[in-house]
């Protein structure tokens, strides 16, 4: 009997090929480097559909009446840097915001030089990546203003946020791409439902970048960096948990 | 399957006929897999929070309408007003690391088997993708193959409500008539149609609403599901509703016979039964 080369045949061959290869010349990848690369498909996934499709599409903004009624605090409950510490004393009066990095213009922003840039409200749902909501009000300038007026240079990539609160002995940081930086929701808040920002919540100013999760929102913001690469930021990462506990980079889902 | 009239004389038993077709085996083996991994990824992502809320909004000062929480060494689950002690499963549980784990989901139901959520978040968002453009791509295959039409559509017939109380008296009776030609009896297509695009698509729909950057670009999603705190339960009561038919249909596959429909969904060769009478 003549053995015919049927499909089963051809398939079966196509699938036991790569394994058949690779372990007869001693490269089959291991168990964690397989379990390393299908668990960072999601994020690899997720990001090039968000780079794509809806780069300025809103995230929803409630009326008033639907916001939350107490609105938890999350992370770090307080700024703990000497800097910032003092500055609380003087009711953050001296206090500045640097915007350096790859800019034309590097410069300090004053709570007062931030305020007297045109603002943006909105109401929105803030979605902790543990799985809670709350809605509640943001008020700041939107962060394209202050790009604007230090202006970014070409190569600048990505917006480091940096942040005066240390947390396991490493400095709170964040990160986001020019798409989210220039996207019209994406403010520098300074006031929560109506009032200055509450400490809890990450006075003087914080981040608000509204189509991702809550540990993207960077608070006690201190110094805003634009770089070409996160390579050489903190771990390599982009932020604090991506780093200290392999959290996802890009965080909108 | 082969055969689809309406009235098909009874094969005789003991004819082997082919029954599944290779995409529907495939799938069905590859969906077990990933739904696997989705739900013990998922329940460990619940543990990070283990209260379900409905609305746009909802976190601890929020009123939940379930809890899984732990009181010292004792685990409870509170439904509504109804509080049941759950120690040893849910809340409190023996963990990796010692007998008194303080979890709502315990550590053989969850994947990393500790408290891991980013770890459970990459395995359940990876997986997520591959599950969803699968069931896509089969949903499309089924209805281009024919499989949608011949083997899951019930006939209007099947519909009437005398047949469905019969069907329905003859599956409580566990009387399951025997497939005579290899088709689905009128349960079996509301239940699998039901599943793959009924069950599945809303776990596929109200995972998404809770993805901040998918209710931007597909805000009517939030409207479906009644805010994401809603499509969180939604996702988690559907989640639950998939174990219920996994379970049911392990019964039912074990009842009509493990070894010739686990053998049908392998290599596709079914083994006609005789009729019941």
């Amino acid at each position: 009997m003549t053995r015919r080369i049927t499909r089963r045949l051809l398939l079966g061959a196509a699938l036991a090929a790569p394994p058949l290869i690779l372990g007869a010349t001693g490269n089959l990848p291991s168990w964690k480097r397989i379990k390393q690369s299908y668990t960072a498909t999601g994020e690899r996934l997720s990001h090039a559909v968000y780079s794509r499709i809806g780069r300025s599409a809103l995230a929803r903004e409630y009326p008033p009446e639907e916001m939350s009624p107490e609105f938890r605090t999350n992370g770090a409950t307080t700024g703990n840097t000497p800097a910032w510490l003092e500055a609380r004393e003087s009711g953050f009066a001296n206090w500045t915001l640097q915007v350096d990095g790859l800019v034309h213009a590097p410069r300090r922003f004053s709570l007062a030089d931030l305020q007297v840039l045109p603002l943006r409200s909105q109401i929105t749902r803030h979605d902790c990546v543990e799985g809670w909501s709350a809605i509640g009000g943001w008020t700041g300038v939107p962060l394209s203003h202050v790009l604007e007026a230090v202006q970014l240079q070409a190569d600048a990539r990505y917006l480091v946020f940096w942040c005066s609160d240390v947390m396991r002995g490493f400095q709170y940081y964040e990160s986001i791409d020019l798409i989210d930086a220039f996207h019209p929701q994406t403010i520098l808040a300074y006031a929560m439902n109506r009032v200055p920002l509450p400490v809890g919540h990450g006075a003087p100013l914080r981040l608000r970048a509204e189509r991702q999760l809550g540990y993207k929102q960077a608070k006690f913001v201190e110094r805003i960096e634009a770089v070409a690469s996160l390579s050489s930021v903190g771990f390599g990462n982009g932020g604090f948990w991506e780093d200290i506990a392999g959290y996802e980079w890009y965080a909108g889902i | 399957m082969t055969t689809s009239s309406d009235h098909t004389d009874p094969l005789p038993a003991g004819t082997i006929i082919y029954r599944h077709a290779l995409s529907t085996r495939v799938w069905h083996w590859i969906s077990v897999a990933l739904a696997l991994i989705l739900l013990m990824s998922g329940l460990m992502i619940f543990n990070a929070h283990p209260r379900l809320y409905w609305g746009s909004y909802g976190a601890n000062a929020d009123p939940a309408w379930l809890e899984i929480y732990a009181q010292g060494n004792r685990g409870f689950l509170r439904l509504g007003e109804r509080t049941l002690e759950t120690t040893g499963v849910l809340g409190v549980s023996k963990g990796p690391f010692g007998p008194v784990n303080q979890i709502a989901f315990p550590s053989w139901a969850t994947l990393p088997n500790y408290y891991d959520l980013s770890a459970a978040r990459r395995w359940h968002l990876s997986t997520a993708w591959f599950f969803a453009l699968g069931t896509i791509g089969f949903g499309i295959w089924s209805i281009l193959n024919g499989h949608l039409r011949r083997d899951l559509a019930p006939r209007w017939s099947e519909l009437k409500p005398r047949h469905l109380a019969k069907e329905c008296g003859n599956h409580l009776r566990m009387r399951h008539p025997h497939s005579t030609d290899g088709s689905y009896n009128v349960l079996q297509k509301l239940a699998y149609l039901g599943v793959t695009a009924g069950l599945i698509p809303a776990l596929i729909l109200s995972g998404l609403t809770m993805s901040p950057w998918a209710v931007s670009v597909a805000p009517w999603l939030l409207d479906l599901f009644g805010g994401r705190q809603s499509g969180r339960s939604v996702h988690f009561i559907a989640a639950g509703l998939l174990v219920g038919f996994v379970a049911l249909h392990l019964v039912m596959v074990v009842l009509a016979g493990p070894i010739n429909h686990l053998r049908s969904m392998i290599t596709g060769r079914f083994r006609i039964k005789a009729p019941r009478r």
